[in-house]
């Protein structure tokens, strides 16, 4: 049988080192495949983090190879090297042990910006259609499964540590784009003091799983930023 | 593994950053202006291959620096578009013309 | 300092530079033909209300726009932040703003 070789990041904390291990190839076999096999065969004190195993919970995600990737719906055919695999946690969050990684900057970064869904008081007078431009603008950027991928693949996280990151900005373009959420400029305030951090790399709709585009998200909230900016209005946490 | 995108994120920042190292000493040589020999003196020390050859990379940088930030202009203010890699390659491509073309008036 | 100012400054001060630098590239490609020399540049120069305007305009622009730039690079590659930078970078756009309209005065 057609063997991996694969090294696993194991470590707590800061400290760590790679350890390598012999996977047995399987057809249409998972990158979290290979991770549980090691934990259930080889080692089973290696901790990670998985739960639904169809891509959409978004726990699962690892570095894989240098890239951020949902393990579930990685195969090992599309993610090897010459039948090496090198798996990681993802960059720009804590380690707590091997590949688990504390998400709690992730997701306070998101509770912090409000990135969240505040009801108007009166309800729409207009019926929302599915068609009308803002609608279809917020559509585009509703499948995120808050898996961090984005957040892990994106320099100017790394390089900022008060940038918000790809996947709470892609969450405000799509609120801000919402008649049905009653508190747009407080979504733009918000998205006003960290969106220009953004430099275009690209990086998070490489990698983004769902094929969401968070850099033209944040492109949408740039451009009213600066429109709100011209016409007095830039409010926002100074810095 | 780095893409298009990053690498002209890196063009555009680098030549940003020289730029704006070498704008202070553009403007005090062109202070002496009010003294003409002064500034002749120092164009006179220009007026070789080597300088001549670093002004062509200022061009280059200038250009480069200006193609790269039209770049940024359209993707963060115009539609969003998929073709960016040959915007990026217009981008480049344009700056080295102009490189090219402050050697071709420089030397001719 | 209020980020959303600034970006919005950095941006519209690199709508105002956009054609400026074009006609700077334009006009260094036209002047290095015969080479440089002080009398050549200030005889297109002198007196000139519109290269004074227009030169004036840009050196405005760059004085903004080269800080805020450069304020971005020290906070990501220089771990630099704070007041300490604010005002490193305020003094450099004072110094690039006194530099580039003495050096506009001194060809005019």
């Amino acid at each position: 049988m057609a063997m991996l070789e694969v090294e696993i990041w194991r470590g707590e904390g800061g400290d760590g080192a790679w350890r390598r291990y012999a996977v047995p190839h399987e057809a249409n076999q998972t990158v979290l495949d290979v991770v549980t096999h090691v934990q259930r065969y080889l080692d089973p004190s290696l901790a990670y983090r998985f739960a639904c195993r169809v891509g959409m919970c978004g726990s699962c995600a690892m570095s894989v190879n240098g890239r951020p990737r949902w393990t579930c719906r990685t195969h090992v055919s599309r993610a090897a090297r010459k039948g090496r695999l090198r798996i990681g946690p993802l960059r720009n969050l804590p380690v707590i042990r091997d590949l688990a990684v504390d998400m709690a900057p992730f997701f306070e970064k998101w509770r912090d910006a409000e990135a969240r869904f505040i009801p108007s008081k009166e309800p729409p007078e207009e019926p929302v259609r599915p068609d009308e431009p803002e609608r279809m603008a917020a559509d585009a950027g509703i499948e995120c499964i808050n898996c961090a991928v984005c957040y892990a693949a994106c320099d100017s996280v790394a390089w900022n540590p008060d940038y918000p990151g790809p996947a709470v900005l892609n969450r405000l373009w799509t609120l801000a784009n919402d008649r049905r959420d009653g508190d747009r400029d407080g979504h733009l305030d918000a998205a006003g003091a960290g969106c220009h951090l953004c430099r275009s790399h690209q990086e998070c709709a490489d990698a983004c799983p769902t094929g969401l585009n968070p850099t033209a998200a944040i492109a949408g909230l740039k451009r009213e930023v600066f429109r709100r900016a011209l016409g007095g209005r830039a409010r926002g946490p100074r810095q | 593994m780095r893409r298009g995108p990053w690498w002209a994120f890196l063009l555009h920042r680098l030549s940003g950053v020289a730029l704006a190292v070498f704008l202070p000493f553009h403007f005090l040589v062109l202070g002496l202006a009010v003294e003409r020999a002064r500034l002749d003196g120092v164009l006179d020390w220009t007026d070789n291959v080597w300088v001549k050859l670093a002004e062509a990379g200022l061009v280059v940088l200038l250009a480069l620096h200006l193609t790269g930030g039209l770049r940024v202009l359209l993707l963060e203010f115009g539609r969003w578009s998929d073709r960016q890699q040959s915007r990026i390659a217009v981008a480049g491509g344009l700056a080295l013309l102009a490189g090219f073309g402050f050697l071709a008036a420089a030397f001719a | 300092m209020n980020e959303a100012w600034l970006f919005a400054a950095q941006r519209l001060s690199a709508m105002v530079m956009a054609p400026l630098v074009l006609l700077h590239l334009g006009v260094i490609l036209y002047a290095v033909r015969d080479g440089l020399s002080a009398d050549e540049i200030l005889s297109r120069t002198e007196g000139s209300l519109f290269w004074g305007a227009v030169y004036g305009l840009f050196v405005v622009a760059a004085a903004v726009h080269a800080p805020i730039g450069l304020r971005a690079v020290l906070r990501e590659w220089g771990r630099w932040r704070g007041a300490g930078l604010d005002i490193a970078m305020a003094l450099f756009g004072l110094l690039l703003l006194a530099l580039g309209l003495r050096a506009v005065a001194a060809v005019l």
